[in-house]
Parts: structure tokens; C-alpha cells; sequence
């Protein structure tokens, strides 16, 4: 018998026999986690409305002025950072926007972890690409990924917009000088914290559509 | 109804009737399909299985759900094989990877043409198919689990986090079930296919593996074995077939062409 998530679970006890009860307890607990996150959602973005509206202007105004999105994170933060750039390149409505992500590349990607170290793997690139009208959005469930603080670090540097999605309490990122928004999903599960956090950035990339829209109006 | 409940408690303006707090059905009807799956998933892990995950228009998704399995969040959860699919032929890298007893996740909307099509041969393979997706929903039979978002919330389910959590929830309850060994055997499935239209009797999918003068070597959930395909006529590598008592019996036509 596995313990490792039984504490999620106190209600579910092992000697059942026939799936009928697991399957209605596993359904249960599906609908209740899910409103968790969904509640969760609601409320961060709700709570960050005014810094998310702000940090979106600053953006839409780097992308008027020719700047690009970098995206960058680890493991599940990797893959959702790939999400929110292709979001912003092949949007649902409105015009696309240069966006791409520092995990794309695996040949970068293992030649920098290989040669230089995995903490600077994604300030190298920033280094190799990046310019001052450009932004940096990077993703950490902890706010502590080293590689993660290293790129706004050296983001900073270089004079793009910095912008930071953490969970937790925030962990370094969220004590951090280097980044201009920092937004923190205050929970204690990875799988709730990423779901807000990619509820977040799509707030974000709405708020960004709408500020383009804004500039364009005669 | 579900689905009215679900519409209405969408979004920040959604649900907001003079300010009741009662907890809004989110999932509804898609929990028990979650909760379905997720037995089914692991049960066929505790089988030896392995899941394939394939986003054709999104592969950070097949990636996503990858490290779930393999590199868990949740400390002292057991590590299990699940790979993504990013070839540029995932068809054809699935052909060559999958075995009889694997799972394979598809995260893509009804339409997707690599979707539909390594769907329907996963059942020649003889492998188990979990289709998560949003917006129209893909036909009766398309996949053995589906688990649909529905309306607004399958538009933006690939970006606004819609798919992360249905796939995060496919985890943690497969995990559940792992805590319940006894319910781990899988009863015995039902037969893939479709009945032999002479004799009322089953057919199953297989796929042509090769050709050669009317004996044909075709691959089933069974494995792959001689069939006699004088029947319906030339066919070629990779053509799906109905299977019946050793013979060929219909071509299975190809999935644009329904």
C-alpha cells in the first residue's frame, strides 16, 4: 500500500470490494477539486485585476514598439510557459504577437545545461536574443527555480519588462528587485497553483489584445 | 441541465445571482468520466503499460501530461512510464512504439485529423485511448474515455488552463486507485470491433502489416497474423480491415472519407 497521497483522500478506504463506491468517491472528489481551482482562478485574478490591467499596458506598449515575449520555466512550468507564447503567436482572436519559449530548443537547451550550467540556461539565451523593448515572462510553482531568478536578473540588465507567475508564497520571486509584476497563486497544491497560473496568463494575453485594440482607434 | 449550470458559472461575471454562494457544478457530468478513466488508466499501469501522449496542434500538453506521470509533484508517488509523441509522424512513430496493453492520450479538438487517426487504430493495436478535448465534441465510439469541456470553456480550455486540469485530475485520481489494488484487475473487456455483416458474428480492426498473393499478415489487438484477404480485393500496408474468422471482410475506409 502506497501512503504518499492518502492524506488527499481520508474519506476513501481501502476494502471496498467492486469499483462502484471508488468510481462515485473519485467523481466526488474530481467535481470538488475542481471548483477548487476554479474558485481559486476567480479570486487571484480578481485580487491582481489593477497590477494585471497595468502590467498588460506596459506589455501591449513593448509589443507597439516591435519588443517580443520571451517565455522560460521548469518541468509543468516549462510546457505551460510553451502554451502562453503560442497563445500570443497563434492567438483565438486579434492580431498574433512575437512569442516564443526558452525551452523550446533542445539542442540550446542540453548544449547550455552541458557546457554552462542548468541555472543559466535561459539568461543565456536573453543574452543571445534579447533587446531592451523586449519581455520576459518567466513560470516557477516554488518562485524558486535558480535558473528562473538568474533570466530576470539578467532581464533586468538588459531593460526588458519583467514579469513573474509563482505560487506558494511567493518564494524568492515574489521578494525579487528584478521583476516589474509579479503575480502569486497563494496555494499549497502545484497541480491548483498551475492551473491559476495559466488562468492568469491568459487574463493577461486578454488584457494585452485589448490594449493593442485601444492604441489602434483613431 | 448540467450544461446550463455549467454555462452560467463561467467566467468572473458568471453565476452571480443576487449573491448566492452555493458552490458551482463544474465538471458535472465529466467527473464520472474522469473518474472512469482514471480506473481504466490505472489499471492498465498496473498491467505494465505504457502511456502514449500526443497533442498534435499543442504539444506542450503531451509534455505536460508526461512529467505528471513520470516526475510526480506529490513526494513518495510512484514514478510511471508516460512519454510524449512529438514526431512529426506521430502515426507512424506510434505504430512503431505502441504495444497491445498501452494507453494512449490524445489531447485535441473532434476535427483533428491525427487525432481521428491514430485513434481508430489504436483499437488494431490493441491499445487503450483517452481523447481529452473542448469545443465540438468527436463522435460516438471515436475513443474508449472522452472527456469533453464544453461551450466557451473548451475554446479556451487549451490556453486558460481548461486542459491542465483535466489532465491533472486524470493523475491524482489514477493515483487513488493505486491505493486500491484489489480493484486493479481489470474485468474483462469488452470485444473491440464491429459485427460481420453476413453472420451477425464480431468482427475486429486490424491493420494491414503487409501483402503478399491474397495472405495478407494483419495486426489486431490479438497480435499479428495471416488473414485471407481475397475477399474485398488489393490492400496495402497500414490499410485497416474488418477481421472475421481468419478472413478479410470489409475495408475500413479511410477517416476523411466519412
Amino acid at each position: 500500500m502506497t501512503e504518499g497521497t492518502d492524506f488527499l483522500y481520508p474519506f476513501i478506504d481501502a476494502g471496498e470490494v467492486g469499483a462502484d463506491r471508488l468510481l462515485a468517491d473519485l467523481a466526488a472528489s474530481a467535481e470538488g477539486k475542481a471548483q477548487v481551482s476554479r474558485q481559486l482562478a476567480l479570486a487571484t485574478i480578481e485580487r491582481d485585476d489593477a497590477e494585471l490591467d497595468g502590467v498588460a499596458r506596459a506589455m501591449a506598449e513593448r509589443f507597439a514598439a516591435g519588443g517580443r515575449l520571451f517565455t522560460f520555466g521548469n518541468g509543468g512550468s516549462a510546457t505551460d510557459a510553451a502554451t502562453v507564447a503560442s497563445l500570443f503567436t497563434r492567438p483565438l482572436t486579434g492580431p498574433p504577437l512575437p512569442a516564443r519559449s526558452l525551452v523550446a530548443d533542445q539542442a540550446v537547451l542540453t548544449a547550455l545545461s552541458n557546457d554552462v550550467g542548468f541555472d543559466l540556461v535561459f539568461s543565456r539565451q536573453l543574452i543571445a536574443a534579447a533587446r531592451p523593448d523586449d519581455i520576459a515572462l518567466g513560470l516557477s510553482t516554488s518562485g524558486n527555480s535558480d535558473n528562473v531568478i538568474l533570466a530576470f536578473g539578467e532581464a533586468r540588465r538588459r531593460g526588458l519588462l519583467t514579469v513573474g507567475v509563482a505560487g506558494y508564497d511567493g518564494g524568492q520571486m515574489a521578494a525579487s528587485g528584478d521583476i516589474d509584476g509579479c503575480f502569486v497563486v497563494r496555494s499549497h497544491s502545484t497541480h491548483r497553483i498551475q492551473e491559476t497560473q495559466a488562468a492568469l496568463c491568459f487574463s493577461l494575453w486578454q488584457r494585452v489584445q485589448t490594449h493593442l485594440e485601444g492604441s489602434h482607434r483613431p | 441541465m448540467d450544461a446550463e449550470v455549467r454555462v452560467a458559472g463561467r467566467g468572473p461575471t458568471g453565476g452571480g445571482d443576487a449573491g448566492a454562494r452555493a458552490p458551482e457544478v463544474v465538471l458535472g457530468p465529466l467527473a464520472g468520466d474522469l473518474a472512469a478513466s482514471a480506473l481504466a488508466v490505472a489499471r492498465r499501469f498496473a498491467a505494465g503499460a505504457t502511456m502514449w501522449c500526443c497533442a498534435p496542434q499543442w504539444p506542450a500538453h503531451a509534455h505536460h501530461l508526461a512529467v505528471e506521470f513520470v516526475h510526480p509533484v506529490v513526494v513518495g508517488t510512484r514514478a510511471l512510464p508516460a512519454v510524449a509523441v512529438d514526431d512529426a509522424d506521430p502515426v507512424a512513430a506510434l505504430r512503431a512504439l505502441a504495444v497491445a496493453g498501452d494507453v494512449l492520450t490524445l489531447i485535441a479538438p473532434a476535427d483533428d485529423p491525427v487525432a481521428i487517426d491514430t485513434a481508430r487504430r489504436a483499437s488494431a493495436w490493441g491499445v487503450d485511448t483517452v481523447w481529452i478535448g473542448g469545443g465540438p465534441r468527436p463522435g460516438p465510439g471515436a475513443a474508449d474515455h472522452v472527456l469533453w469541456l464544453d461551450g466557451d470553456e473548451g475554446a479556451t480550455a487549451p490556453h486558460a488552463g481548461g486542459f491542465v486540469l483535466l489532465y491533472h485530475l486524470l493523475w491524482e485520481l489514477a493515483h487513488v486507485c493505486f491505493e486500491h489494488p484489489g480493484l486493479l484487475v481489470a474485468p474483462e473487456p469488452a470485444e473491440v470491433g464491429t459485427t460481420c455483416a453476413t453472420c451477425a458474428d464480431e468482427g475486429v480492426l486490424g491493420e494491414v502489416v503487409a501483402e503478399d498473393d491474397g495472405r495478407t499478415s494483419v495486426r489486431t489487438a490479438d497480435g499479428v497474423g495471416d488473414v485471407d484477404t481475397t475477399l474485398i480485393g488489393p490492400v496495402r500496408p497500414h490499410d485497416l480491415v474488418l477481421v472475421h474468422a481468419g478472413t478479410a471482410i470489409a475495408l475500413v475506409a479511410e477517416a476523411g472519407d466519412r
